[in-house]
């Protein structure tokens, strides 16, 4: 029962799509105020029904109902009932129905925001954009992916959630990064929404809260899911440049961008075309991003065997919504007013950055894809590894961080008044601050220095409005969003470098009572037991880490194997704090008593995760100071 | 008043030049990382039957040979065969094998060969779903079945 009722309603949901799209558009011809309130109410009843959908899938998860293909699938009876519930978007067809109902959400959202009503074509023609990129994916559900499809016989038992995402990290991941995603859609509809309506740039006004929000999100995201690809996965790493960490990356980029051009765009009316091009751009890429995660066509952790009707699917909506909006741009878009811009101002440095930012989603973008276009040309299977991105990445990102500091320098409209005056004591701090590092941890490389003393560039110059407002709250209210948002990226800059600079890794093999070393820290197996999950059966071992001969932590990494599967796991033994990690992973019982295992020191790892916490606040302040509160600070 | 009529049109010139050095030097950029970095996914066969350069590293993807594993005990060095069905190579391997590695799984190994008939890989890996198979050897399965 709860299966038909759940198909009722996802084509209830997909006729409210399409109402929602055709009432929109029908503003452009009949009275708007006569189309607001319908357009406004089946938004709403659109969101009901997906959530009424999503809670009978949770239901049927609930009540371990194998008849439906997808339940029986992705859960069983033994998982933890927490995990049930984060199974329902464990596969394709709940990840595809958790996605429509976030973009409802945003959509029921945009619909209440009070200040987009002061232009209702622009809001009503948005709501219909918004309809039919819903439209589309509802469609693309019910035709190839549906989760209430029924299995008969039903069997008797599930498949079982893969124990990769039995995590708790796991279960926030990926509604996180799709509510970032998804949320690129309300700047891009807005954005297409301005070309075919008041066409000048009002939108970026409107655009700008919903674009960081969605970059807060699509930044957890993906922290999250370096996160727990480090302590569940990948053996230690927290980044490893795979395809599907690239598609969440790009739009990262881009909407970094976004934000700030929209800024421009707002405050002087400039490169309005560019702001629209970047959020056509930023959602497109999430798009592509969902279509490389869904359709299967990469080698990738993320890739599941899947149907390659479903990745054409996704990638036809791809080309229309890309290929419409930019079409649309092409025509619509006016040509700039001739304006001449200060090369030194504020809005020149922003525009740069932005420059800097596009070419390195282009940088990514190019090793992403040229495989799987050579592959298409069948001109051969290749891999483009992760010393590529390392490796070109750092050419946009080195002058992007150099002219960070100088932006928050500069002025709108004009040049800045004694520039070198009030760069260079800083320049010369961040410089000793970066040559203390080498002091502590000893000499890598120039680029090591380099990485550091930028860092220290950011930060510093990222708080310089704090100093300069002698910590006012109130005068400094207003850039708090900046201050935190820059400071959280010299922390990444730092944690990165220093890690990638001075980290130890290597594999041993060790037996019971003995050690190995790793830097200053000592590891000793003391033990190798059994113990019993509630649906896995692990294998410990006892690790003690003591330092010149201090006991520190005894940590207990585990080799699991999970009831409904064949699958071994891994989870490893870390011991952090601020300053360090130290994380060991058992490989496998090798012969003779010896056991493999990976050891791993890391410092400052820590500021890899905990600086995009700190942006995500800055954003959050930005996103949560009412306007008036903003702008009585001004 | 000469200059300013020449102004605009310098600087549209200036920056159609910064523009087109910034491009040059991007795609130089890429080419040449590309060059250093990119690894050729190829099967048992391709990589038997090609002549690979030794010092140049690739992947290669097949399923592991049903008893070929070996292991010295107390050792992180094993010794497997890999074979698409057609060729086989044996691999040779220092360090901790990935979760899913076992006889009869589908792998991909990254290394290079140190004489015509060992293959020394520097990575192995598995894929995290059961029913994965590397792509080339499914299609090559299907037929079979």
């Amino acid at each position: 029962m709860i299966a038909e009722l759940g198909q009722v309603f996802l084509v209830a949901a997909l006729a409210s799509a399409f109402l929602q799209f055709l009432g929109g558009t029908s503003s452009l011809f009949i009275n708007i105020e006569n189309i607001e309130k319908f357009v406004e109410r089946i938004t709403a009843f659109q969101t009901l029904s997906l959530v009424i959908c999503f809670g009978l899938l949770t239901t049927a998860f609930l009540q371990d109902d194998f008849s439906v293909l997808y339940v029986a699938s992705n859960s069983n009876t033994a998982l933890p009932t927490g995990y049930k519930i984060a199974a329902v978007w464990g596969g394709h067809e709940g990840s595809l129905l958790l996605w429509v109902l976030i973009l409802s959400i945003w959509t029921l959202f945009l619909s209440r925001d009070t200040a987009l009503k002061s232009s209702p074509e622009l809001r009503i023609m948005a709501l219909s954009i918004l309809g039919l990129i819903s439209l589309g994916f509802l469609v693309f559900i019910l035709y190839t992916s549906n989760p209430f499809d029924r299995i008969l016989p039903s069997p008797l038992q599930g498949r079982g959630l893969n124990p990769l995402l039995q995590d708790p990290a796991l279960v926030i991941h990926p509604p996180t990064l799709y509510a970032g995603y998804v949320g690129l859609a309300v700047p891009f509809s807005l954005a297409v929404s301005s070309l075919l309506t008041i066409n000048n740039h009002q939108w970026a006004k409107h655009a700008r809260s919903w674009t960081v929000l969605s970059w807060m999100f699509l930044t957890g995201g993906i922290a999250l899911g370096s996160w727990w690809a480090y302590y569940e996965l990948g053996w230690g790493g927290w980044w490893f440049w795979d395809p599907v960490e690239n598609a969440s990356l790009m739009p990262w980029f881009l909407a970094t961008a976004l934000m700030h051009s929209l800024i421009i765009s707002e405050k002087r009316g400039l490169f309005n075309g560019f702001s629209t091009l970047l959020a056509i751009t930023a959602f497109s890429l999430s798009l592509l991003g969902t279509f490389l995660v869904r359709s299967g066509v990469l080698i990738s952790v993320h890739s599941f065997a899947s149907d390659p009707q479903r990745g054409l699917f996704i990638l036809v909506l791809l080309a229309f919504f890309s290929g419409s909006a930019l079409i649309i741009y092409s025509i619509k878009q006016k040509k700039n007013e001739q304006e001449t811009v200060h090369p030194l101002s504020r809005e020149s440095l922003l525009l740069l950055n932005n420059v800097f930012l596009c070419a390195s989603a282009g940088l990514v973008l190019i090793g992403t894809i040229y495989p799987l276009i050579l592959e298409m040309l069948d001109l051969g299977k290749i891999s483009v590894g992760p010393p590529y991105f390392n490796f070109v990445i750092l050419f946009p990102f080195i002058p992007l961080l150099m002219t960070i500091g100088v932006a928050v320098f500069s002025n709108w409209n004009q040049g800045p008044k004694n520039l070198m005056k009030k760069l260079s004591p800083i320049i010369l701090i961040a410089i000793l601050l970066g040559a203390m590092v080498p002091f502590v941890y000893g000499w890598a490389s120039l680029l090591t220095l380099v990485g550091v003393s930028l860092a220290f560039w950011t930060i510093l110059t990222g708080v310089s409005p704090l100093i300069k407002n002698r910590f006012s709250i109130n005068k400094n209210l207003i850039y708090m969003p900046m201050i935190l948002g820059h400071i959280g990226l010299g922390l990444m800059i730092l944690g990165i470098t220093v890690t990638s600079s001075y980290g130890i890794t290597f594999d041993d093999s060790m037996s019971i009572e003995q050690s190995s070393n790793v830097g200053d820290y000592e590891f000793k197996l003391t033990e190798i037991g059994r113990r019993n999950g509630p649906n896995y059966l692990a294998q410990y071992a006892s690790i003690e880490i003591s330092k010149d001969g201090e006991y520190i932590e005894t940590v207990y990494p585990e080799k699991r194997v999970y009831d409904s599967s064949s699958m071994g796991m891994t989870e490893a033994g870390i011991e952090a704090n601020l300053f360090r990690d130290l994380f060991i992973a058992v490989g496998e019982d090798i012969g003779g008593g010896s056991w493999s295992m990976h050891l791993q020191y890391k410092p400052l790892l820590r500021l890899i995760w905990y600086g995009p916490i700190v942006m995500m606040l800055g954003g959050f302040i930005r996103v949560f100071l009412s306007k008036k509160n903003l702008e009585n600070y001004q | 008043m000469k200059e300013n009529k020449i102004l605009p049109r310098h600087k549209r010139f200036l920056g159609i030049l910064a523009t087109l050095i910034g491009v040059t030097f991007a795609i130089y950029l890429i080419l040449t990382s590309f060059q250093s970095n990119l690894l050729y996914y190829l099967t048992p066969s391709e990589a038997i039957t090609q002549n690979l350069d030794e010092q140049r590293s690739f992947r290669i993807g097949g399923l592991v040979e049903m008893e070929s594993f070996k292991r010295a005990d107390g050792s992180l060095t094993s010794r497997f065969v890999l074979t698409d069905g057609i060729e086989s190579i044996e691999v040779n391997y220092t360090g901790i094998l990935p979760d899913l590695f076992r006889e009869g799984q589908g792998i991909i190994v990254t290394g290079s060969f140190d004489n015509k008939k060992l293959f020394i890989a520097t990575e192995v890996l598995a894929k995290h779903d059961e029913n994965y198979m590397p792509p080339k050897i499914h299609a090559a399965k299907e037929p079979a079945l």
